[in-house]
């Protein structure tokens, strides 16, 4: 049985940090090129904070760290975010 | 935008339990009461946190069960076992109690009432979404044509089934097929087994009738299902897939 779950459950921790829903966004894997939804990506909860991987490559495309108040995102490993700003009011 | 657009960040609120209704022998539907609730879409869902006295807290994420509603949103919570979070939720949780929430969560794992034809997918209460998508359906008067597949450990696991049972009865384009994986009802015509190929693609749900898909489950469930569907010739941008499990997720 895999260990991961899905983009699909960042939602709530990045909708903390920004107005945009970031799990339709699409992002494009910097190791491999695939663009895959946030949603699709595969997350791994057991680490220090949420991990989410490419769905073909594996490779990582994003870290969130959250702690003392702080929140550290590592977006390096998605060269390109393509989403929806929200709407306005 | 259908529904409620998002404006702004999510933000932590209190919502009020008003009833709740147990399901099956582990798993009941939470009423809440959820002041300013700004409304949600099908599929969405809702980070919960309860906190003890001392501070340690601890958030799960749980499908919301219900059509939109006002300020009223229904959760259904399966209860696990050597679960932190869904014990308190399915047993100790009790009208008039508040609970902290976050949300709608989520803008990809939607449906939108639209007239083309939806296959659901469901592995145990991966189902929960997946009837929001049927409430909304049938609260909007949508006639797109929907297909659930449900699979289930037996009879007694199942969720909604009345309900589920009436929209079949009321011919109104709802069918829904049930896979039992462990023991079925007295009489079933095929042993008990995993969803399979077959009841993928039933008449009238080949692929070249490019239904929408949406699978929920655990995710060794959510993953065959899409494979199977892929390799019966659906366009993979036409799935959408939703993973749950116990390992600090969805619960």
């Amino acid at each position: 049985m895999s260990a991961h779950l899905d983009g699909n459950m960042l939602g709530g921790e990045l909708g903390e940090l920004f107005t945009a829903d970031i799990t339709a966004a699409t992002g494009q894997c910097a190791s491999c090129g695939t663009v895959s939804a946030i949603a699709q990506t595969h997350v791994y909860t057991r680490a220090p904070g949420l991990v989410a991987r490419c769905p073909t490559c594996a490779g990582v495309m994003l870290r969130l760290v959250r702690g003392g108040g702080r929140a550290w995102l590592d977006l390096r490993g998605i060269s390109c975010l393509e989403l929806t700003p929200p709407a306005q009011p | 935008m259908a529904g409620a657009a998002v404006l702004g960040r999510l933000t932590w609120r209190a919502g009020t339990v008003t009833s709740v209704r147990e399901e099956t022998a582990t798993a009941r539907t939470i009423v809440l009461n959820i002041p300013g609730w700004p409304g949600h879409r099908s599929g969405q869902h809702v980070d919960v946190r309860l906190t003890a006295p001392d501070g340690y807290s601890v958030q799960r994420s749980y499908s919301i069960a219900s059509a939109p509603d006002g300020d009223q949103v229904q959760l259904t919570v399966q209860r696990l076992p050597d679960g932190e979070v869904s014990p308190y939720l399915a047993q100790v949780l009790a009208v008039g109690d508040p609970l902290e929430l976050r949300g709608p969560i989520g803008g990809w794992f939607i449906w939108e009432p639209a007239p083309a034809p939806v296959l659901l997918v469901a592995g145990g209460s991966g189902v929960v979404p997946l009837m929001a998508m049927i409430r909304t359906r049938a609260a909007t008067g949508t006639q797109a044509p929907f297909r659930l597949v449900y699979s289930v450990r037996g009879p007694g696991d199942a969720l909604y089934g009345e309900e589920l049972a009436e929209c079949q009865r009321r011919g109104d384009g709802l069918n829904v097929a049930y896979v039992y994986t462990r023991a079925t009802p007295a009489g079933w015509p095929v042993p008990p087994g995993r969803v399979g190929a077959g009841v993928l693609t039933a008449p009238g749900w080949a692929p070249d009738r490019h239904p929408a898909a949406f699978i929920c489950g655990p995710t060794g469930f959510v993953e065959a299902a899409a494979d199977l569907l892929v390799n019966a010739g659906h366009d993979p941008r036409t799935i959408k897939t939703e993973r749950f499990g116990p390992s600090g997720g969805q619960s």
